[in-house]
């Protein structure tokens, strides 16, 4: 122990000796990402508290930071509102259906991209490389899907960017280095062919990397939009995020959908409310989700940073 | 002999060429079969004839284009909002990462980096759903409390045309600082600690030390996503300038991509899918030149690249 504080006396002087300048860049430091990290908060405390606030507050403009006239009668009403729901359920199935298809192809693909042994390895890198630094663009896409008759069917929210090639990337990254490549060789020795070492060895192996593009995929389908605002316009198939641009950035609630007609009456006086509580019920998962799943997503950034 | 190593490799990885299969059928459907689609930009498109039949008329549609009155602005918007926006997220994520490096306090850290994370995941939708509700003049936070310090409600931001670019760059850095910063943090974990000891002993304040050791050490790092940056100039977010956009900042919100929206699909005035395609081309061919461009000028001056 003596020892050790020994070996190194000048980090403790050199601690001590913190010059006053580095003292004063320490708080100013600490100052500035508290300042920015309250940015960040302040919008959304807000955002928040006006959900649970009555419309009369949020009408006049009287809610900061805190609920005025805390009340659940917001949250009641949209429980109400159809489309919402409908969206809901619309977008648990493209993110639960979509994101097993991502992984798979994705799964399949990296896997033999990472073999160094697989002849055609380049060639096909490259192949799946190109589309990232050019495309056809949207006009060709949408002629496309609509003469394979996706447009306005379930496929629709499915098909588009099925296989992500940075998630790819990642994924093949992430084989390439964390499994060691005599453990084939081995496997190969004994007779194991490629199929079954991908099932019994790589899949195991990849548990990581297999929960950080899950996440990755299920965030882009939850949060996109895009996709369904090109192929999609029969409303029984909209996902969340289209009703929610209706109603948040076009403002149109569509009162008929109300499942009583007293409902309806009260919707007009709250528009403005409701939109505060449709921005918490449709990212609070989001949200909550996050903070405990943080490591892997950072994981995933840190991994895609080795050059791919 | 090169037919017979074809066969060793075939009777040995003939199941990985399988798992292959469905992955390469897809791309080359939706990614190439999109890219010769592009064809169309040089037809003047049917309805009979679809992509491969239509009649070739050659570069009319990109000389349109180019002598159109909307181009200048088309591209000009697009332009000055991707640069504005490429400059605020390279050098706030690196500068927020440097500072946040500096401190000493860990729990500090891990706490304050979650919630700079948290807007990451917030879709596009309501990210402009919140915006329009916090800016608000009437309702919204901003407007109370500039009704609060000046007596008066202010006026409209999203009516005004010189408030959109702001809005809406500074809105992305707000929901992607952090987000940005996590890579530079990461990088900033693998500097050398005695790089820094012998620094310290060499007199150097800690402020010193962030220019000489610690930006030195991720400037590879900001390089690939510079590159990486400048590869998405000519894509910038057709998603958000379409939520954003009204009538009254139109002359500053339509960008190229959301012009090919509005001749080909949008449905509004005549479609012309052979026109926007010709404009989607032209998109595509400024983006994959800046992208060589930047790579190749990268490779001089840092060899650093991404390809």
């Amino acid at each position: 122990m003596t020892n050790m504080t020994n070996a190194f006396p000048r980090r403790k002087t050199g601690a001590h000796r913190a010059s006053r300048g580095d003292r004063t860049f320490q708080w100013v430091a600490i100052g500035i990402v508290s300042l920015l990290t309250l940015l960040i908060l302040l919008p959304m405390i807000n955002v928040v508290s006006a959900s649970f606030s009555s419309s009369s507050a949020v009408n006049a403009g009287r809610v900061l930071l805190l609920p005025v006239d805390a009340t659940l009668n917001n949250y009641m009403t949209i429980l109400n509102y159809k489309s919402v729901w409908l969206g809901y359920r619309n977008t648990v199935f493209y993110t639960v259906v979509g994101t097993f298809i991502n992984v798979v192809l994705t799964m399949i693909c990296a896997y033999p991209l990472a073999q160094k042994s697989f002849s055609g390895r380049k060639f096909l890198s490259i192949l799946f490389f190109i589309p990232l630094i050019f495309n056809g663009g949207m006009i060709p896409n949408y002629i496309l899907m609509r003469d394979l008759k996706i447009i306005n069917t379930l496929w629709a929210g499915l098909i588009p960017g099925a296989i992500n090639v940075f998630n790819m990337i990642v994924a093949r990254t992430f084989i390439q280095t964390s499994i060691p490549e005599t453990m084939a060789e081995a496997a190969r020795i004994d007779g194991c062919s490629p199929a079954r070492y991908f099932f019994s060895f790589v899949l195991p192996l990849s548990k990581t990397i297999i929960a950080v593009i899950s996440m990755y995929y299920a965030v882009s389908h939850w949060n996109d939009y895009f996709t369904a605002f090109l192929y999609i316009n029969k409303r029984s198939l909209y996902p969340l995020q289209l009703f929610l641009r209706e109603i948040l950035v076009n403002s149109q609630f569509d009162s008929s959908v109300m499942s009583d007609p007293e409902a309806a009456r009260q919707l007009q006086g709250l528009a403005e409310t409701l939109k505060y509580v449709i921005i918490v019920v449709s990212t609070l998962p989001l949200m909550c989700i996050y903070p405990f799943v943080q490591k892997y997503f950072v994981k995933g950034v840190m991994i895609g940073s080795v050059k791919g | 002999m090169k037919a017979k190593r074809i066969r060793v490799a075939w009777k040995r990885d003939w199941q990985l060429y399988l798992f292959m299969l469905l992955p390469v059928a897809y791309i080359v459907i939706f990614a190439y079969v999109p890219m010769a689609g592009l064809q169309l930009a040089f037809r003047k498109y049917t309805a009979q004839g679809g992509i491969w039949g239509s009649p070739w008329i050659g570069l009319d549609n990109l000389i349109k284009f180019v002598n159109s009155y909307q181009f200048e602005r088309v591209v000009s918007n697009t332009f000055i909002l991707s640069f504005y926006g490429l400059t605020c997220m390279q050098v706030i994520p690196i500068c927020f990462a440097l500072i946040i490096n500096a401190i000493e306090k860990p729990r500090f850290k891990k706490v304050t980096q979650t919630i700079v994370n948290l807007p990451h995941f917030i879709s596009i939708v309501v990210l402009v759903g919140m915006l329009m509700q916090v800016f608000n003049s009437r309702t919204g936070i901003y407007g109370v409390l500039y009704e609060h310090f000046t007596g008066q409600y202010p006026t409209d931001l999203f009516g005004k045309l010189g408030a959109f670019r702001h809005l809406y760059i500074w809105s992305t850095v707000w929901q992607n600082f952090g987000w940005q910063s996590i890579i530079y943090i990461a990088a900033l974990a693998g500097v050398d600690t005695e790089q820094h000891e012998a620094a310290q002993i060499d007199g150097a304040s800690r402020v010193q030390r962030i220019w000489h050791v610690d930006l030195p050490h991720i400037q590879p790092t900001i390089m690939i996503l510079l590159i990486m940056g400048i590869g998405r100039i000519m894509s910038v977010g057709f998603e958000k300038a379409y939520l954003m956009q009204n009538s009254l900042n139109l002359k500053h919100s339509e960008l190229i991509s959301t012009y090919v929206y509005r001749i080909g699909l949008s449905g509004i005035g005549r479609t012309d899918f052979s026109y926007a395609t010709a404009i989607g081309l032209f998109n595509a061919l400024i983006n994959l030149v800046l992208i060589l461009g930047a790579n190749v000028l990268s490779r001089r001056l840092t060899e650093t690249s991404l390809f």
